[in-house]
């Protein structure tokens, strides 16, 4: 077996098994970490494909980011195994549906000679030197530039409206300015009055 | 040296470049760990100095040996887990904590060439494995089931996705300039310009331009391993130690070593991405290791000084030192940079 076959199979089965975990484990927060394995090894087997830019990218984004406020959240919830499960035969048909759309997609890709799928030639062996990241750059900047300012765009519009949705102006706050605090000067605060010293007869 | 590892390469035969590549890792981690062992000497005999004490000067001459005292010390001590903690988890959180800060020095280069993986993405590999870190503290402080850490562990989430972005931003300039992510490159792109040809490499380093970022970046960097200032993760006089109130022992110890690796990380990176690497500051004295290893002890000892010399800060004013000075500025200094390097002034064509 090639080095590079076996390298796809044991990232290939840490990925199945944890993603598999994701869905059995009881304990939310145990759910969430077999998530970031299961990234990681996706992460793991984009590099063997030579995209390490989506593979950096993916770690980067979502184990770095994504994954650690979500365990933020999920760490600080009390969550009820039982309540979560009340709604298990009114969600049925629509988990039902989403499973069987994916569980088709999936068979089209891995039956694809029966798609047609053959007809398309197969990627052509990357180039010495040739750098993912340079590439992507390339496109994105060039040939998709107005649609990839329009992306970024509408993400810029989800987080303001995040933001404006969860923001609370609570009244009564004691913070402190800190470029205030530091503009404080001794004029402002202490007052050095003279006074004939009293005297007690 | 190719010649001469022959023989031994053909007794392993066909296991001989993983048997190679190990024993390149063993050459980087040993050393590591001695450093590490002797930064923790150096952090109490500078800030000793500093606060007018002598500091640790009992075991052996000039209390050089403290550091392995305190080893074995550690090494016998017993790993107690706290019966409501989760175990499996409370076991992986100090080897997570430990391992990214291991992992990012396969692509840190010593010197022109020395280095054990020279990847074309060397930065964003470090960008990704270094944000990994954050999951030692998050997991060991969850998996103790006790109050401060868990506290401590919330702090570090948030205060370690902060100043991830910032750094990024920092990097973002850096690879600008040097239009490379390969480190090797960016340190060999600071070696061009008018300064480096009349013999003044000093002037040509990335610090220069990008003074601010560098700012940025060695603050970022202290908010990044939790030191002081910044360790209101462990802060002794609130969460007590945070994540590590629970372990003990080698458990503990692991958190320790990878609070020192990280430091040293950060700072050999510091180096290398603004203070030239491994050039020579004047033509007429040779390039070499030993340049990146006072540059990079130089970097440690404001780490050193910054512990001694400020209190540590609020909580929320980490926040906005975060979120609202350091994004801004980098965003700004981000923009600066495009627009001279598309104007005629450019110094980097």
């Amino acid at each position: 077996m090639e080095f590079k076959t076996f390298v796809f199979y044991f990232l290939a089965v840490i990925m199945v098994i944890a993603a598999l975990r994701v869905i059995t484990a009881r304990n939310p927060v145990h759910a969430a970490l077999f998530l970031v394995l299961t990234f990681f090894n996706a992460g793991g087997i984009w590099l063997l494909l030579q995209a390490e830019f989506l593979a950096v990218t993916l770690v980067m984004v979502y184990v770095g980011a994504v994954m650690v406020l979500f365990l933020f959240v999920v760490m600080m919830l009390d969550i009820n195994l039982d309540r979560l499960r009340e709604g298990f035969w009114s969600y049925l048909p629509v988990g039902a549906l989403v499973g069987v759309l994916m569980l088709a997609e999936m068979a089209m890709v891995l039956g694809g000679s029966y798609f047609g799928l053959e007809a398309m030639p197969a990627p052509a062996e990357a180039a010495e030197g040739y750098s993912n990241t340079r590439e992507l750059g390339r496109v994105l900047y060039t040939d998709y530039v107005y649609p990839f300012e329009l992306a970024s765009l509408v993400l810029l519009v989800a987080m303001i409206a995040a933001v404006t949705l969860t923001l609370r102006k609570r009244k009564g706050l004691k913070y402190i300015q800190p470029s205030e605090q530091v503009a404080v000067k001794r004029e402002g605060r202490v007052e050095l009055v003279k006074m004939q010293a009293e005297k007690e007869d | 040296m190719e010649a001469m590892l022959q023989p031994v390469a053909d007794l392993f035969g066909a296991a001989w470049p993983a048997v190679w590549t190990l024993l390149k890792i063993v050459a980087i981690i040993a050393p590591l760990m001695i450093c590490v062992a002797y930064l923790t000497l150096a952090e109490r005999k500078v800030i000793g100095y500093m606060q007018v004490r002598i500091g640790p000067n009992r075991v052996g001459p000039m209390g050089l040996l403290q550091p392995i005292a305190d080893g074995m010390k550690l090494l016998f001590k017993e790993i107690i887990i706290p019966s409501g903690a989760n175990k499996g988890l409370f076991i992986i959180g100090p080897i997570m904590a430990i391992a990214p800060s291991l992992a990012a020095w396969a692509v840190v280069p010593f010197d022109d060439g020395l280095v054990l993986a020279d990847v074309n993405a060397g930065l964003l590999f470090l960008l990704a494995i270094t944000s990994m870190e954050v999951y030692g503290v998050i997991i060991a402080g969850w998996a103790s089931n006790s109050k401060y850490p868990f506290l401590g562990s919330m702090r570090a989430a948030a205060q370690m996705v902060s100043y991830e972005v910032a750094m990024g931003f920092a990097l973002i300039c850096v690879l600008l300039i040097s239009s490379s992510l390969n480190l090797t490159d960016i340190v060999m792109s600071q070696n061009e310009g008018r300064f480096a040809d009349m013999g003044l490499g000093v002037l040509s380093w990335n610090w220069i331009p990008l003074f601010p970022m560098f700012v940025v970046y060695v603050i970022s960097g202290i908010a990044e391993t939790n030191r002081a200032p910044f360790d209101v993760v462990e802060g002794e006089a609130e969460v007590v130690a945070g994540h590590m109130v629970e372990y003990s022992g080698m458990t503990f110890a692991l958190f320790f070593l990878a609070e020192y690796a990280n430091m040293i990380l950060v700072s050999i990176l510091t180096s290398i991405l603004f203070l030239g690497g491994w050039l020579s500051p004047v033509g007429f004295l040779p390039d070499g290791f030993h340049w990146l290893a006072v540059k990079t002890a130089f970097i440690l000892l404001l780490f050193l000084w910054a512990r001694a010399t400020f209190p540590r800060f609020r909580y929320d004013h980490i926040m906005r030192l975060g979120w609202k000075v350091f994004i801004p500025v980098t965003l700004a200094w981000l923009l600066v940079v495009t627009v001279w390097m598309m104007s005629p002034l450019s110094i980097w064509s």
